[in-house]
């Protein structure tokens, strides 16, 4: 392991750099038995906690959760990306009358948080909390979708527009059958990376009462008891960490495989694009 | 309208605590985001691996569940709270310092080698090379992506809503309960608030990328 930023260790700099390791590995575990300790004193880990994990229905309640979250995240997803390419088309349009509308309602879709809008269409128009979700969703992502297919596009070489038009081909054909296909495949990592937090997102559902994975910890933990609440917690964080981390390897993976295949390589998310990967 | 303007004072009240829960889990995660990149990059093994666990971990962690740890686990395990405030920044800093290291992380990637190969070869140590050389230029690269950070954690703070802190989101939902009549005014005032926060950063980011990528 070598890096620009210190000079390769020798000896004395590998020892050193061992012990530190070492104290610094100590300092962590320490933390970590701290931790372990408190939450023992607490009681957490006596086994009539855990026992509840030998119950089917506890594991068919997390199991529906899971299900409730994953069908949210399909739904928006299915439709979202769809909605995206197509407010991506208005927003590049060459007629300002839909350019400009569209900019700002991307502006305005973006710079709301998620919640906020779930809430406005379960109250605003009484729809089902499932609804909500999918739909406040959809809102957004489509927006922040709509953002990276069009810094895909602009990543472009100008060429391949420009080639488009000269081979008689009309502005709306270049971008369907020249520039999209390149665009979304160079900004592969970037949707695959939006996937999660889509998927992360839907845990918002919690907050306008869907029964989604974390409500579904809420309700076990009112219903059997709040002792139960840690372990059955603990359980579902482990699970949503684990399928969130699985859909993030793909989106490595994705961008590796991409930069060996595609022409031009995968695009690193531009820095505008980065706040959409972020939260 | 007249709800908004009958509730002014409690929208403004909610406009002000959610700055603050920005500002001050702004700050903290600048400072543990900054901590983390810079562990990632050392040379000691047992740093880099706490950081880059840190930052996996807490990068596929929802929010909710980091809030949900933060407000209801952590109380019933013993450590309380005098204010959820408290709760509401542990979340939001730990949540948004794992993006911010890694965002460091590229900007200290993304300066040319021959900065660290130069400071390294008048003798230089692996500290003096990061916070003299390295940090400066990176942190410059990086503002623009550390905006669009700081704009999702204005909003990411309206889930402390939803977990017993009355701020912006939380009135807005409070006063849409209150008046069923008016649900949509009411919620599209508490967007308007939002937006004043979001929009000028945007643009701020928007205006510091077109410096950065002149200067370069």
């Amino acid at each position: 392991m070598s890096s620009v930023l210190y000079d390769v260790p020798g000896p004395k700099a590998r020892r050193v750099s061992l012990i530190a390791s070492i104290i610094g590995g100590v300092l962590i575990l320490g933390l970590l038995a701290w931790v372990v300790m408190t939450l023992a004193q607490q009681g957490i880990f006596e086994a009539r906690r855990w026992q509840i994990f030998t119950r089917a229905d506890v594991w068919r309640l997390l199991g529906n959760g899971l299900g409730s979250t994953l069908s949210a995240a399909a739904l928006a997803a299915v439709i979202a990306f769809p909605l995206g390419l197509l407010l991506c088309l208005l927003r590049i349009s060459d007629a300002a009358a839909i350019r400009v509308p569209t900019r700002v309602v991307l502006e305005f879709l973006r710079g709301m948080p998620v919640v906020l809008m779930m809430l406005f269409i379960l109250l605003g128009f009484g729809t089902s909390a499932f609804v909500a979700v999918v739909a406040g969703l959809v809102l957004y992502n489509a927006a922040v979708f709509a953002e990276i297919i069009r810094a895909g596009i602009q990543s472009l070489p100008k060429g391949q527009r420009e080639a488009g038009l000269a081979i008689g081909l009309t502005s709306f054909k270049s971008r369907m059958l020249i520039e999209l296909p390149q665009a979304i495949r160079r900004m592969m990592p970037s949707l695959v990376a939006q996937m999660v937090v889509l998927l992360k997102d839907t845990s918002l559902g919690y907050i306008v009462a869907y029964g989604e994975l974390l409500r579904a910890v809420q309700v076990m933990a009112d219903f059997l008891g709040t002792q139960y609440l840690f372990p059955i917690f603990f359980v579902a964080a482990a699970i949503y960490i684990a399928i969130n981390i699985s859909v993030s390897r793909l989106a490595v993976w994705i961008e590796r495989r991409g930069s060996k295949k595609a022409a031009g390589g995968t695009a690193k998310a531009e820095p505008d694009v980065l706040e959409a990967a972020a939260p | 309208m007249d709800v908004i303007i009958e509730n002014l004072p409690l929208y403004w009240e909610g406009f002000l605590r959610t700055l603050f829960l920005s500002v001050v889990s702004g700050i903290f995660a600048l400072i543990l985001g900054t901590l983390l990149a810079a562990a990632r990059v050392s040379p000691v093994a047992a740093l880099r691996g706490f950081s880059t666990v840190y930052v996996e971990v807490l990068r596929n962690t929802p929010l909710t569940i980091a809030f949900f740890f933060a407000a209801v686990v952590l109380p019933r395990i013993g450590v309380k709270f005098e204010q959820f405030e408290i709760a509401a920044i542990i979340a939001l800093s730990t949540y948004t310092a794992a993006f911010i290291a890694e965002a460091v992380r590229s900007g200290v990637n993304s300066v040319p080698v021959g900065q660290a190969e130069a400071a390294r070869s008048i003798g230089m140590k692996f500290g003096q090379v990061l916070s003299l050389i390295i940090l400066p230029q990176a942190l410059r690269t990086v503002i623009p992506p550390l905006i669009n950070i700081l704009i999702a954690l204005v909003k990411n703070s309206s889930v402390a809503g939803a977990f017993f802190v009355l701020e912006l989101f939380g009135y807005g939902r409070q006063l849409a309960n209150a008046n069923g009549d008016a649900v949509i005014t009411v919620l599209l005032g508490t967007a308007f608030f939002y937006l004043l926060l979001t929009v000028p950063l945007g643009i701020l980011a928007n205006t510091v990328e077109r410096k950065v990528a002149i200067a370069r």
